[in-house]
This record gives structure tokens, sequence and C-alpha cells, in this order.
């Protein structure tokens, strides 16, 4: 056995970590730490970029020894579900254990990206002042920081390159926080700040744009006023990706013009987003650049078909696009003639709550666009009424879709005209679309359609569930089957202890498992957690019923997190999680 | 003028949020519903307001697609966390609709909606009126009391500017136990009744039915309520 592998020590390490250096997924250089001794130990000697799907899945000391040379790390927290308040707010996820470890151990980090994490002030501090060639900051759907931690960034790390808040929930303590960057700082390409919900100084705004000559990307907040965004875009018309912010204003011809010319002098606009509350005067003024882009993110406009219309139709290269269901059935017909190229598609629900202003957006705009454009291969649609026969024509005009998120706002929803469930709608989905890797389910479901998902979706990785099945039978098909599942989510369904026990081991193979408003008992939680020691399984009660220890087996669980962990049970729970 | 105060329908019970099946058992028409909401004496004033009033628009069909929807759903248990979109995206689209209708004239000249959302202290759901359907606030006022029935407002017939600001809150808190708010263009939060209608027609963001206690101090000092704003 060891004359077959010699052949590897012949040459020197860093031979091979030139080798490594070459493999640019994860997947590959996890797959290459595998094949011996030595290559798992030049492999994660040489690395330099560090994934962290599960922030508690290693202990940030460990995970920081085992790669001593990671430039460039993305840390995420929070389960999914808890962008939509399922998950208690002091459930955890905390960047300080992570920050410190880094702090300590990697003094050459450049990149650190953080996705549904607490990050403190204290956090945002420690990074400004510990790593000395730091150049992007990630910052995706956290909370927990204000602006002063901005301020100190802005303030200490000279070579940053990219500052992106996105859909980060930021308290306002320190007003001129951008004021900070000092004179001689030019290094920024990426700006994006709008979330902030409070005042951005436009002039201070300015001057920062104005030296940094490589900026490319700029996401403005709403506090920007139009006239100002068109002093921004004057100074830096190199810009790729645009946020305008808000898009309106008195009417003005002789503002519109400015603004057209401004927008005109932008060549290289690729990139467009913002557009809260636009105003129909000056939405014109981005016609011009229509044709360039490859991205367009309309999902805060609220805007009718005819707008929409005028601007998607014009955007004949568009590979992205995010639109409210103002669009309508019409409007994606036209999207589908228009743009060929679209990739991905997302509609957003104008009026989730209320059908009170009841908008036509239906099954056939899908089936539409599903019909036209040829490359789209991910999809994310809200709608009020589906049939099977529309998601058959979607299954079979598309087999290369690899992202499929229907939403039907109402749980529960039948195919409107046979009153049938969707089963053989979403089963024709996965059946078709051999390379899905991520599916969301809605309407009225049975366990028929987790039996054709469990045989049929083999590269499913993420799989959202609610209001779904008739019983035990449906998770089990689930986590018998998706041999490559790696995210399973699970809301008010009726799933319990049963499949949960017989797959165990698979629970090892995922990254995760959430299950809330199901059937699940504490007597099956502490059987699964006696049985699989590397899984951390989270009980969440928050209804105040006393400690979790003590209840009986048969005590019914609100909500349930299980993780594969190295790291052991965590020690930041709050009152409402107990670690089984 | 007030009709007598109805029973208190704020039982404990009410403003629990059940995760129920709306689908199923959780629609307030319905009676004796197990899983959802109830709020007893509000039932008819939504059967009302689904099939005669405001929200009759609805059943109109626009662009010639067939839709065989069914009939606008009654008020419905909000499901924590359904349909699942970020809490961010909420906020903004709450804040945009009314906005858009604002802000923009050439929006106003083809657009005869002006919808504000109406929340009430206590309730988790929401109801939406077109403010561009009433002429003034004694319409305003009634077509609320029939939205959220067991509440009234006091007299909103008297002209504003025959009463102070002080007059108007004691005249709410003595007729009434609630009372109600908006949120203007700036942001303040205001007592209803104190402008001419068309100004408040035109600045209006949002509505909010308060407490009568909650209520004092609105108008004069926007700050002292952010504190009750944010409170809640």
């Amino acid at each position: 056995m060891v004359g077959r592998f010699r052949w590897a020590a012949m040459f020197p390490d860093e031979v091979w970590e030139h080798v490594f250096s070459f493999l640019t997924s994860d997947g590959d250089r996890n797959a290459a730490a595998l094949v011996c001794r030595n290559w798992n130990r030049i492999e994660r000697r040489s690395r330099k970029r560090v994934f962290v799907g599960n922030c508690y899945s290693v202990a940030p000391t460990v995970a920081v020894r085992l790669f001593p040379e990671v430039r460039a790390a993305v840390i995420k927290g929070k389960p999914h579900f808890a962008d939509f308040n399922l998950v208690p707010s002091d459930w955890g996820g905390g960047a300080e254990a992570w920050v410190e470890a880094m702090a300590e151990g990697w003094p050459n980090l450049e990149e650190l990206r953080f996705k549904r994490m607490v990050v403190s002030d204290d956090c945002l501090d420690l990074i400004a002042r510990s790593f000395k060639n730091f150049k992007v900051l990630s910052l995706v759907s956290c909370d927990g920081f204000s602006t002063s931690g901005l301020a100190a960034i802005a303030a200490n790390c000279r070579h940053l390159r990219e500052l992106n808040l996105r859909e980060s929930e930021v308290e306002e303590t320190c007003l001129n926080w951008i004021s900070h960057f000092p004179e001689p700082f030019t290094s920024l390409v990426a700006l994006d700040i709008a979330c902030l919900e409070g005042e951005v100084n436009a002039s201070i705004l300015e001057r920062l744009i104005s030296r940094c000559s490589n900026i490319m990307t700029l996401r403005l907040n709403h506090s920007v006023p139009l006239e100002r965004l068109v002093g921004l875009l004057q100074r830096a018309p190199q810009l790729m990706d645009l946020g305008t912010g808000k898009f309106s204003a008195r009417h003005n011809p002789q503002l519109f013009s400015r603004l057209e010319s401004a927008i005109v002098g932008c060549k290289n606009l690729r990139s467009l987003s913002g557009f809260w509350e636009p105003g129909l005067t000056y939405l014109p003024a981005v016609y011009s650049i229509c044709e360039g882009l490859t991205s367009l993110n309309l999902n805060y406009a609220t805007v009718q078909n005819p707008e929409l219309v005028k601007i998607i139709s014009r955007c004949k290269n568009l590979r992205r696009l995010l639109v409210m269901d103002l669009i309508e059935d019409s409007g994606l017909v036209a999207v589908a003639s228009s743009c060929k190229l679209l990739q991905e598609l997302r509609v957003f629900p104008s009026d989730p709550y209320d059908a009170a202003e009841p908008v036509s957006l239906t099954e056939h705009g899908l089936v539409a666009v599903s019909a036209g454009c040829p490359m789209l291969h991910s999809v994310l649609y809200f709608c009020r009424q589906m049939t099977n026969a529309a998601l058959l024509t979607v299954a079979k005009n598309r087999p290369n879709l690899t992202c499929f998120r229907l939403c039907i706002i109402e749980p529960h929803t039948r195919d409107y005209v046979t009153q049938e469930p969707l089963d053989t709608g979403f089963s024709a989905i996965v059946e078709s679309c051999k390379d899905l890797r991520r599916l969301s389910l809605s309407g009225l479901l049975t366990d028929l359609v987790f039996k054709s998902i469990g045989a049929s979706a083999n590269y499913l990785e993420m799989l959202s569930i609610a209001f779904a099945g008739d019983g035990d039978m449906g998770l089990h098909y689930i986590l018998s089957g998706c041999k490559n599942l790696r995210k399973l989510e699970i809301r008010d369904c009726p799933f319990g202890d049963k499949p949960l026990l017989q797959n165990a081991s698979k629970l090892e193979t995922m990254r995760s498992l959430w299950m809330s408003s199901c059937s699940v008992t504490l007597g099956a939680c502490r059987q699964l957690a006696r049985a699989m020691p590397r899984l951390n399984v989270e009980v969440i009660n928050e209804s105040g019923r006393g400690p979790l220890a003590a209840q009986p087996d048969n005590c019914p669980v609100e909500k349930l997190y299980i993780y594969r962990t190295i790291a052991g049970p965590r020690t930041d729970t709050p009152q409402c999680v107990w670690t089984v | 003028m007030t009709p007598p105060m109805e029973h208190d329908y704020m039982g404990v019970n009410d403003t629990e949020l059940r995760l129920g099946l709306p689908g199923s058992n959780g629609r307030v028409a319905d009676g004796g519903a197990t899983g959802g909401l109830t709020l007893g004496c509000a039932k008819r004033g939504f059967s009302d307001v689904i099939h005669g009033g405001s929200f009759s628009e609805a059943g109109e069909d626009a662009g010639g697609v067939t839709k065989a929807a069914p009939p606008p759903p009654p008020a419905k248990t909000q499901i924590v966390g359904w349909p699942p979109i970020r809490s961010y995206r909420k906020n903004t689209i709450a804040s945009n609709s009314s906005k858009n209708n604002n802000d923009d004239a050439d929006a106003k000249q083809g657009n005869e909606c002006h919808y504000v959302k109406v929340s009430m202290d206590g309730a988790p759901y929401l109801r939406k009126v077109n403010l561009n359907r009433y002429s003034d606030y004694k319409e305003l006022s009634l077509a609320l009391e029939k939205m959220f029935t067991c509440v009234t407002f006091g007299s909103y017939g008297v002209s504003a500017r025959e009463m102070t600001t002080e007059g108007r809150v004691l005249d709410l808190l003595q007729g009434s136990e609630h009372a109600l708010t908006y949120e203007d263009k700036d942001g303040d939060w205001m007592l209803v009744g104190d402008v001419p209608w068309p100004m408040f027609a035109d600045s209006c963001r949002r509505l909010r039915i308060m407490k009568g206690s909650d209520a004092i101090g609105i108008g004069k000092a926007p700050k002292a309520m952010e504190k009750s704003r944010i409170r809640n």
C-alpha cells in the first residue's frame, strides 16, 4: 500500500501547494485533502479560502489552527428561517468567538463575510485593529452593530476595497461615520449601504467617491436625494453597479435631463437596483442604459405594469430580474419576448397579507417566461393560484432549472381548475429538472410529492417545506432519498418522531435540519441526541414551560434545529434553547 | 353622540397569535373557529366590509386574464413568518405603497386609490382603507368603525377648527377607549381631525387606532410619540 502512494512524496510540498492553487472550488480542495495524509496536511496548510456554512459546526480556534494561511473566510450563523422571524432573536450566531480567534490566528486576513450573524461594535472594532491588510467586509442579513462600529472600520482599514451591508439591521449612533474614511483613503471599489435607515451626508459621500477612482459598486440608501445622485454619477462614470436608493423628486425637467445625461455617461452600468418610491417622471431617465443591463432589481418599486414593461422590454441583455407582482402576467409575457438571455427571475408579492388590491399575476406569467427564456434556471415566484398543468409545462420547458421556489400565498391551495393537490406538478419538476439544487414547495401537497422528491431529486441540496404532507411517510421519503441533501427546513407539517429516528444517520450527512410546528416530541430528541453524538439537537420552546430537562418525553417540541458539529454543544444558548 | 361601548373585545386570548391553518379553520368569518383568532363582535363587521364597502373593486378583472380565483378571502389570522418574505421588505412595502400614491402627480391622475394601512393596538391583523373614497372625517370614522366594530372614535362631525387639540383629546378619551392617529409625510404621528380633510388625506401615510391612554400628547409633541411608537 505504501509503495503505491510514494510518488506523492517525490515532490516537495511547495509543488503540491502550487498544484492545489489551481483548485478553485472548496469541494475540489476538500476532495484533495482526503486522498492521503500528505495531501491533507499540504492542502489545509496552504488553503487560502475557507467556508463555514454553520458557525457552530466547528470551534473557531480549531478552524484557525487547522488552516493557518487563510486570507478569506465566509461564516454563516442563524438558520434561514430567521429571515421570517421564526428563530428567537437571542438564539445565537454571535461573531465574537470567531473574530477573536481570527484576530489571534489570522493576522493576514483580508476578507471576511458574515451572513445572519450577530456582529457587535466591539467585533467591528477588533476587525478594524487586527488585520493590517483587510480588504473586504461583507455583513449580509446581520445585526447587532451600529454606525459607530462602521466608523471604526472606515477609520482604520486603510486598504478597504469592499464594504457590503446588504439587508443588515444597523443602529444609527454615529451620524457621520462616512467622514471617518481619512483623506488619503482611495481604495474603495464597492460600497453597499442601501439598508441604512438614517441620513447619509451626500457631500461627504461625494468627496469619498471622487477620490476613490476605482469605485465600481455603489448602492445608496433612501436618504440621498435625486439631485445628489446626479452629482455622484458624474463623479463616478465608471460605475458598473448602481443602487439608486430613492428615485423621486418634484417634477423638474432640468433635473430630469441632468439625470439622464449622468446615467448615459455611465457606460459601464450593468446592474441597477434601488428604486424605492420611484417617481414615474424620472424612470425614463434609465432607458438609455437598459440595453447594457445584465441585472435589474425593481423589487421595491411599487410601479405599475405599463412603466415596468417600458423599462424591462428595453433590457435585451438581462440575465437577472427581480420585480414585484405588479408586473402581472402581461408584463411577464413581455419579459419572455424581450429578455432572451434571462437566467434568474424573482417575483415578489406587493401585497402579501391583504388581497385588497389583487394583482393579475397568475401561473400564466410563470409559464410564459419558462417558454420564452431558454436559459432560465433560477426562479422565485410568489402568486395566489397554480395548476398542475402549468407546473408540468414549466417542467417540460425548462429541464435546466437548478432553483425552483414557488410560494403560493395561501397555505393548502389546490389546483384551482381540478381542485387536486399539486403533487403531480411538483413531481414533474423534480423528475424533469435533473440538476435541481434548491426547491421550495407550497400549495396543497400529500405524501406523494415527497415520494417523487426522495426518488428523483438526486442533486437537491436545499428543500423548504411548509403546510404540506399527510404524515410521517412524507419526511421519511425525503430523509431516505435525496442523496445530496444539505439543508432541510420544515414548518407546520404533520411529521413526527419516527422518520427522524429511522433516518438518524442521514442527519450527519446534512448541514442542518429545521422543524417547527410539526409533531416531534422531546423523547425522540433525547433518543436522537443519545444516538448521534456528533449532532447538536437544539430544542426551542418559547412558551415558557419551565426547564426542558424536567419535561416528560411526550412533551411536544415547538421548534427543532439539528446540525452536525465537531464542536460539541455550544455554550451560548439563551433561555429558550436547550441542547438535548 | 357616541353609541354605548360594546363589550371589551380585547380579551387576552383574542390577541394571541396562533399558528392555525387558515385554509381549514382559521377564518374569522367561520363560526366557532378553533384554530384561529376570533373576535366575536367583529365577525359581522368583516363580512360587511368584504361584501359591501371599500373592497368591492377587488372583484374587477383587469387585463382579460381568466381567473377562477375564489372571492377575496375574509380577514385571516396572520401566520407568523408567512408568506416567507423578509421583515425588511415588509416595512419598505408598507411605507412605499402609500408614499408612492402621495408623491407623484402623474400617478395621482391615473390612480384613484390612496390605500393606507390601518392597524389597531392589540389586533395582530392590518386592514387597508382607500382614503379617496371618503370626503370627510365622518365617513372615514364610520368606515373604520364598521371595520373594527366595538370601537368608536368620538365625534368627527364637528369641524376641526372649532376644537382645540386638547379639547379633542379629552373628548375622545371621555367618549371612547380609542383614539385614531395617523402618520404624516414627515413621519410624525398626529391625531386625526386636526387639519382640514383634504390636507389630511394628502399627507396621511398610515392610520393607527390607539388605546386612548396612549394618545395623550400626540399632535403636539411628535418626539414624545416616538417613545410610545418604539415601545409598541
